[in-house]
């Protein structure tokens, strides 16, 4: 990888209410410009590890009880979420978590406001979302939550980027939907890392898909880290597979 | 006829001193999706500070900008010791925060100022006048204008501007709003502070008329109907619900009272927001649970 990644993180450890520990030991890097895959099965610590990154963890009564979290060389292990999304790094949470009540044009705006935008640029940023998901521009008076899955996965997606993020963090974007718009989606990142420098960090139980769009995995059982490599390496290695089946 | 008519204007009129009241409940409710129990102790402690000044020969405009501040101080500390130790726990928790926090503002309201009630003269003429051949109070009338400017000033702030957008973000769903960089303690203190504001004008009109002494804190039980039949995230529901609660209540009184024995404006309300709940549980205006199938 290369010499200054975009975030490192070095042996970090999670406990949740001061007694359960939820992830140990992980060390990862997400270099710029890349699409890196933390996998992993039901409860092998995939979402913890991201929340500790965004902050977020800190909302739901956990903490980094030990480790370093470095985002654009700085510590970042007690920044609030705010501060990070500022700062370009913005969490989509898994199982997408619109704002059910809002408009789908609302839900992206609320994504757009962190930078203070003028109008005109607020409304250029929107533009561009609506240029990644056409979809999301025919729907854009309805209710976040009475769109589909597949729009709602695109409407959580499209407000993290309103926020003109440098690195988002993706939790389990395949989640409940159908292969096909699994697929767009991951096309769109594809597209973003290519050409417009934002970076991922994608948490997925579909390793399949994940894989065949990124540069570098983790591969995350029981909270730590059992194997990481490029794509390929992954694929051929048999340790996926054991941590999924078990052994 | 002109009886009839007379009896409903006056009761519409009266209803909008229960809106009032009920806007409070709605802010609070729409921006943390939190059933604000103090918002009847924010009323009388509003009330009475300004009740207070205006004895101790300060003007009118100063005891208002003083209590406005002082209403501002309290939402930055409960935001600051209450709300913030409690992000992302059950409603039911911050509920039971609200509610310990109403004995608390209650007990300094009085420990401050005292329990002793106090008069507030408002400097509006209260004597009926006529429009049309119905006599009509002229402080009701002022009271329903102060009450529509703040409906649209509200409906204006939570639908266009990008701080109301953003404070309904976070009564949906707070963990989304905060991952998207919304900075829930600033919004907080936003909206707790024009809940505040809402308070004190609430607690000057209702003051102005019942005088301003303890029970006050209980006129928030009238909005409860009121809250039940507009739903409780709509801020032109807090007005319809106060128009329908003021005017079927004067009329209940006036034309079934007889049959009861009377005095029947004082329950009728809840009979009604019971039958509401049975027919329509998110109340005219309230926004539905969405349930995806």
């Amino acid at each position: 990888m290369s010499a200054t990644p975009l975030l490192s993180i070095k042996n970090i450890e999670v406990i949740y209410e001061q007694v359960i520990l939820a992830v140990k030991n992980i060390s990862l890097e997400v270099a710029a410009n890349s699409v890196v895959s933390l996998l992993g099965a039901n409860g092998s610590g995939k979402s913890t590890t991201l929340k500790a990154i965004s902050g977020l963890v800190h909302a739901q009564r956990g903490e980094i009880a030990d480790g370093q979290i470095e985002y654009l060389g700085e510590v970042v292990n007690h920044s609030a979420p705010h501060r990070l999304v500022k700062q370009g790094l913005v969490q989509v949470l898994e199982g997408r978590h619109c704002f059910q009540h809002l408009s789908v044009e609302e839900n992206l705006l609320t994504g757009g406001y962190i930078h203070r935008p003028s109008k005109a640029k607020l409304n250029a940023q929107l533009d561009n979302i609506y240029g990644y998901f056409p979809r999301l521009k025919k729907i854009r008076k309805s209710l976040a939550g009475y769109t589909s899955g597949g729009e709602q996965q695109m409407v959580a997606i499209g407000r993290a980027l309103m926020s003109d993020p440098k690195l988002v963090l993706l939790d389990e974007p395949s989640m409940g939907l159908a292969p096909q718009i699994v697929e767009e989606i991951f096309e769109i990142i594809k597209n973003l890392r290519d050409n417009h420098g934002v970076s991922f960090l994608v948490a997925e139980q579909n390793a399949a898909v994940a894989l065949r769009y990124t540069d570098y995995a983790y591969v995350l059982e029981n909270g730590t880290i059992s194997d990481e490599g490029t794509a390929q390496k992954i694929n051929q290695s048999g340790e996926l597979l054991a941590s999924y089946l078990g052994r | 006829m002109s009886f009839f008519f007379e009896v409903l204007v006056g009761g519409l009129l009266a209803g909008v001193m229960y809106s009032l009241v009920a806007i409070g409940f709605v802010l609070i409710y729409k921006a943390s999706g939190v059933f604000n129990f103090a918002q009847g102790s924010m009323v009388l402690f509003s009330a009475l500070t300004f009740v207070s000044l205006l004895e101790r020969s300060y003007p009118f405009w100063l005891a208002f900008v003083l209590t406005l501040l002082i209403m501002l101080v309290l939402a930055w500390v409960i935001e600051r010791w209450v709300l913030r130790k409690l992000v992302n726990r059950s409603p039911i928790t911050l509920f039971m925060a609200t509610l310990g926090l109403s004995y608390i503002i209650e007990g300094l309201a009085q420990s401050l100022w005292g329990a002793q009630v106090h008069g507030l003269d408002l400097g509006i003429n209260d004597e009926p006048f006529e429009v049309l051949g119905l006599l009509l109070s002229q402080f009701d009338l002022f009271a329903s204008a102060v009450a529509g400017s703040l409906v649209i000033i509200l409906s204006l702030f939570f639908n266009k501007t990008r701080t109301g957008i953003a404070l309904r973000a976070v009564a949906d769903d707070p963990l989304a709003a905060l991952a998207v960089g919304i900075n829930l303690q600033r919004l907080w203190l936003i909206v707790w502070g024009v809940a505040g504001f809402v308070g004190l004008v609430a607690g000057l009109l209702w003051g102005a008329r019942l005088g301003v002494q303890f029970s006050l804190s209980l006129v928030v039980l009238k909005a409860l109907p009121v809250l039940i039949i507009g739903g409780f995230t709509s801020i032109t529901g807090c007005i319809v619900g106060g128009l329908i609660i003021g005017a079927s209540e004067k009329l209940a009184e006036i034309f079934i009272g007889p049959y009861l024995g009377g005095g029947i404006e004082n329950w009728f309300p809840y009979v009604l927001a019971m039958l509401f709940l049975l027919v329509r549980p998110a109340g005219l205006f309230g926004e539905r649970q969405i349930e995806r199938v």
